[in-house]
């Protein structure tokens, strides 16, 4: 399995329908002397759109950042695809089709709109093209010239995901992706995300925002302390409703 | 005679061409300093002792292997790149994560190293390197006489400083460079190789220096102290333009030549220091420097 881990991209035969695209197994990790996360157990299979639902500081965007390998030391198995990645250094793990969306976005200052589309390189084939992800974010097509800290938070986090939708990323960890916006773009991030579960896309989606992840989800994993306490499925969810809310806090 | 304000316009486009000629250097040095701290965030105080590295590798090259002028263009910052390449890995990557003095500190004790070293071999003179054949000479322009090989200096530099900038601003390697200044932790995610970037990058400004060394040793003479008094102005031009703007790099130490160039024809006594009353006026107007950003 370490050998494989060098395989900067896994081979077809393991790509079988619903195997998991992720497995996290017992995972800690430390930034400095804190210990952040306390065993984290969660599996995503392939095609899945999973949330990890909890308050803040509960390691949800911690897990996101270990799964990237940008936390400072990880203990425990990440297994994505099958491949182990807890050895791998950061800029391996994109190449095993991983798209990752931070909670600040990460817009470059220092480029245009299409400049920071066209950033992040191609890591896997079958990615969107241009011309697709313009159909997709009109907007964006609109300013594509522009410097891109000059785009509105909404346009801005458009960006941030179209970005990876480029590279050929088949699993998509998104952290926040509608922090701070208004409602109809919150609308519009919800319907980009149906297209992109119908395109066969597997996606982690960190979120606060429960009334918007509660009907795209396919399962919820609530985390707290830095660890997974309850996972519920779309089934349970109208039962298990208020228990959900009393753990959030909301 | 033509006078422009009461200098012959022959001695006054000759001193204006010395002051190009200098700001040629001027900007491709600080352009190298730019391109570093951009990515390491290192003030790189190597730098000079990279330029006289790469002046000295043209000489001992010539000296002792027979490579000519035309190959040590390009074999000299080759050879002083991949030297960087190798400071970079076994050095500062290591430092990498410490507060920024600690690479001024580290680049300041290798370069008095290089320095060190070579006086002990060559003492402190300095040697001559012949002006290559083709460039021997000068035109007539009727207002002032060109010598060709600084028309070619300042040619090679303008090139050269153009050729990195274009690179870094319209390509798509010079995106991973921009990018990898703002947020090199987002680009890892991305799948780019951060630390081999941040190598090639330290390769290719100390690279720029040691060019600027191939082009000074016709000019000036080889010594392993040549470099330590340069940097000290090359500094000025770098807090005068401002950290981190390639444009600006280039502009300021052109610009810069030409006021000492200029000062040299009208007020001689204060050629060596006008360029750090510029400074120090910027300082108090544009903290930032010329085309810096505002912190």
């Amino acid at each position: 399995m370490t050998q494989l881990a060098e395989q900067p991209v896994a081979a077809p035969h393991r790509e079988h329908a619903d195997a998991d695209m992720l497995r996290v197994s017992d995972l800690h990790a430390f930034y400095g002397e804190s210990h952040i996360l306390h065993g984290v157990d969660f599996n995503v299979k392939r095609g899945e759109l999973v949330t990890l639902l909890g308050r803040n500081g509960a390691g949800r965007s911690t897990t996101l950042k270990s799964i990237m390998n940008m936390v400072g030391r990880r203990t425990g198995s990440i297994l994505i695809n099958g491949n182990e990645t807890l050895d791998m250094k950061p800029h391996r793990i994109p190449r095993l089709g991983v798209g990752y969306c931070p909670e600040e976005r990460g817009i470059f200052a220092s480029l245009d709109v299409e400049e920071n589309l066209l950033l992040p390189p191609t890591v896997r084939s079958g990615g969107m093209s241009l011309d697709e992800i313009y159909d997709m974010f009109p907007n964006l097509y609109e300013r594509r010239r522009s410097q891109g800290t000059r785009l509105s938070g909404g346009e801005q986090q458009m960006l941030a995901m179209a970005r990876i939708l480029r590279t050929g990323a088949r699993m998509l960890l998104l952290d926040e992706i509608t922090e701070g916006l208004a409602p109809v773009i919150v609308q519009t991030l919800g319907e980009v995300l149906v297209k992109l579960r119908d395109r066969g896309m597997t996606i982690v989606l960190v979120e606060q925002n429960f009334r918007f992840a509660a009907p795209l989800a396919d399962r919820h994993y609530v985390m707290e302390h830095g660890r997974i306490i309850e996972e519920i499925s779309a089934a349970e969810l109208p039962s298990k409703r208020d228990h959900l809310h009393t753990l959030l806090g909301v | 005679m033509t006078m422009i304000f009461g200098v012959p316009l022959a001695v006054f486009m000759g001193q204006l061409l010395l002051g190009l000629i200098n700001g040629a250097f001027y900007a491709l040095l600080s352009l190298g300093l730019a391109v570093i701290f951009g990515l390491l965030k290192i003030v790189n105080f190597a730098h000079g002792a990279m330029y006289m590295l790469g002046a000295f590798a043209t000489l001992l090259g010539m000296r002792y292997l027979g490579i000519n002028y035309w190959a040590a263009l390009l074999l000299a910052p080759l050879f002083v790149g991949l030297l960087g390449m190798v400071i970079e890995r076994l050095l500062l990557r290591r430092i990498g994560h410490l507060d920024h003095l600690y690479g001024l500190l580290l680049t300041f004790g290798l370069a008095l190293i290089f320095e060190g070293s070579l006086v002990n071999f060559f003492g402190v003179s300095g040697a001559r390197y012949p002006t290559p054949d083709a460039l021997q000479g000068g035109y007539q322009l009727g207002f002032m006489f060109l010598p060709i090989y600084r028309a070619w200096v300042l040619l090679a530099a303008l090139v050269v400083c153009l050729g990195t900038w274009f690179i870094i601003e319209r390509t798509r390697l010079g995106a991973y460079l921009r990018a990898g200044t703002e947020n090199p932790a987002l680009m890892q995610s991305f799948g780019v190789n951060v630390p081999l970037l941040i190598t090639l990058t330290y390769g290719f400004g100390v690279a720029l220096a040691a060019f600027a060394g191939v082009l000074a040793a016709p000019l000036y003479p080889v010594s392993p102290t040549m470099g330590s008094n340069l940097l000290i102005v090359v500094f000025a031009v770098v807090v005068i333009g401002g950290m981190g703007s390639i444009l600006g790099a280039i502009l300021t130490g052109l610009g810069m030549g030409l006021i000492e160039g200029l000062t040299k024809v009208y007020y001689p006594e204060a050629a060596n220091t006008v360029i750090f009353l510029v400074m120090i006026l910027v300082l108090m107007l544009r903290p930032a420097g010329l085309f810096g950003k505002e912190a």
